[in-house]
């Protein structure tokens, strides 16, 4: 397995492997996508308590957990880049954010929504609810920063030290549920002692997740891509403008 | 199919779902190909990659 | 060593007490925010002594993020940052130094500021006490966090803002527990002591991660 990060840390070589690997993850993810969605409106019951609302849990929960994946992933590449110096980690983080941040806004929208039948409220401050919006504030906080810095070198490692920094919001959110008092419901997938939600809700709530991901994976993957080139495009711009002077 | 008394919502909710993952595929794919449409403008003026230099014949 | 970093303590608190150094600048700003509110909110004096604890540290919150983003700056331009590291002096403690100098400079007249502040809103004694005791134990905590948005900006010229921005985050914690020791002898039987000893947890694990962190981002920046 390491050997395959070594492997890959050169751009062409990524950039090859890569565009073969990106039709598979795109059939995946459809496929996925499409049997989670069947599964979701038309085999899923309704709730007894919360009627056909819970169906909403099937887009919110998934889109929760790639939040919380996106900033770990991207926490594993700061340590790449800091670490280890591996050329690619940075394009990684990179790439991920934006994409973390749009799973991390449809959490909280989607969450959001869904609150408003079930507790009332569009929103409350709560610490689980609290804390992903924070850890959207955090997205857009890296973004800003990689945008501020010219140099990527520089850039990636300045990112990758804030990363690090704020990690720690990810325990808080996955134990604000079980530390404080929260309207926002306790685990009841990933917990010890196992899953609490029945099986007929748990399987379309787990195929929804693998195609979350997948589609997570394609798109960072294409994010990746365009990454790579865009330094080509600045290294070249910079040879360009040096040659024409 | 039945959505309940709060269909709206469960829309709502896949909606602005779609709505965002489709943006932002649509951004990237964009991203993409004017990417590589300015990288082909400057192959086409000449200036290339030391690494691309090196297939072409002396 | 020690000697070396009490100097580098005692420069960086002088200098913020200069005119273009902040010390007054973010006092002043912490009593506009406390004259604001009133403005905002209506004087019944009732409503502004519940929230007045809140109030105080939010000011005081803002206050300290204020000046922050030049911390290291000056460093950077002058070349001192990287005799500092060619010292041999470890980076981790000359960032924990200035933001100690730092602190004494700005934070400390917050808290000594607080109590008087406190009397505009109406404050009673013995929530003046606290909010006091929580923002002598809390501002450290900020003003560290500060420190690592100020060295992950140092190698930018702009980005105050930014700087503040991208710590506010991880300042929440601290003024949630701040604002709940504080409050805790206004709003109901709340117990002082529990939020009061998480923020002094804060505050010690911040003065850990904080030179570290800030250490990191001082490297890349020079790299």
């Amino acid at each position: 397995m390491p050997m395959a990060f070594i492997e890959l840390a050169n751009p062409s070589r990524f950039l090859d492997w890569s565009g073969r690997l990106l039709p598979f993850l795109w059939v995946a993810t459809g496929v996925a996508l499409g049997i989670g969605l069947y599964l979701s409106f038309f085999v899923a019951p309704p709730d007894y308590q919360q009627g056909e609302t819970v169906r909403i849990m099937y887009i919110h929960v998934p889109s929760a957990w790639l939040a919380m994946f996106g900033y770990a992933l991207m926490a594993s590449a700061a340590l790449g880049t800091l670490v280890w110096r591996h050329p690619l980690a940075d394009v990684a983080a990179r790439s991920m954010a934006p994409i973390g941040a749009a799973f991390t806004f449809l959490a909280l929208v989607t969450g959001s929504l869904w609150g408003k039948p079930m507790w009332g409220t569009y929103w409350v401050w709560d610490a689980r609810l609290t804390s992903v919006l924070v850890l959207f504030l955090m997205y857009l906080g890296l973004i800003a920063l990689w945008r501020a810095v010219d140099d990527p070198g520089r850039a990636a490692r300045l990112v990758a030290v804030l990363i690090l920094v704020g990690a720690v919001n990810l325990p808080i959110i996955k134990f604000s549920v079980d530390w404080w008092n929260t309207l926002h419901q306790p685990a009841s997938v990933l917990r010890i002692g196992g899953p609490t939600i029945d099986a007929s809700m748990l399987w379309p709530l787990l195929i929804m997740a693998v195609a979350m991901m997948l589609f997570f994976l394609a798109l960072t993957t294409m994010a990746m891509r365009n990454e790579i080139l865009r330094r080509r495009l600045r290294t070249l711009q910079l040879t360009a403008a040096a040659t024409a002077g | 199919m039945d959505f309940g008394d709060h269909g709206g919502f469960i829309i709502a909710a896949y909606v602005v779902s779609a709505i965002v993952l489709a943006g932002l595929t649509g951004w990237i794919v964009l991203d993409g190909r004017a990417l590589r449409r300015r990288l082909a403008e400057l192959e086409a003026r000449g200036i290339r990659r030391r690494s691309a230099k090196a297939e072409t014949p002396p | 060593m020690i000697g070396a970093l009490a100097a580098i303590t005692g420069q960086t608190a002088r200098l913020s007490f200069r005119s273009g150094g902040g010390a007054f600048v973010g006092l002043v700003f912490f009593l506009a925010v406390v004259t604001i509110v009133p403005f905002g909110l209506g004087p019944d004096l009732n409503l502004l002594s519940r929230i007045g604890p809140a109030v105080l540290w939010i000011g005081a919150l803002l206050a300290a993020l204020l000046g922050i983003d030049r911390l290291f700056h000056e460093d950077h331009e002058d070349g001192s940052l990287d005799l500092l590291l060619l010292s041999g002096l470890p980076l981790e403690l000359v960032v924990l130094a200035r933001a100690l100098g730092h602190w004494l400079a700005t934070g400390l007249p917050l808290v000594i500021a607080a109590p008087l502040f406190g009397l505009l809103l109406g404050i009673p004694p013995l929530a003046l006490a606290a909010v006091t005791l929580t923002l002598l134990a809390g501002t450290p905590a900020l003003t560290l966090i500060g420190a690592i948005g100020a060295a992950l900006m140092t190698a930018l010229g702009r980005g105050g803002l930014l700087v503040a921005i991208l710590v506010l985050p991880f300042t929440i914690p601290v003024l949630i527990f701040g604002v709940s020791a504080a409050a805790a002898t206004i709003i109901g039987p709340a117990p002082f002591m529990p939020p009061f000893l998480i923020l002094c947890a804060f505050t010690l694990v911040s003065a850990v991660v904080a030179p570290i962190a800030g250490a990191a981002a001082l490297r890349a920046s020079l790299a």
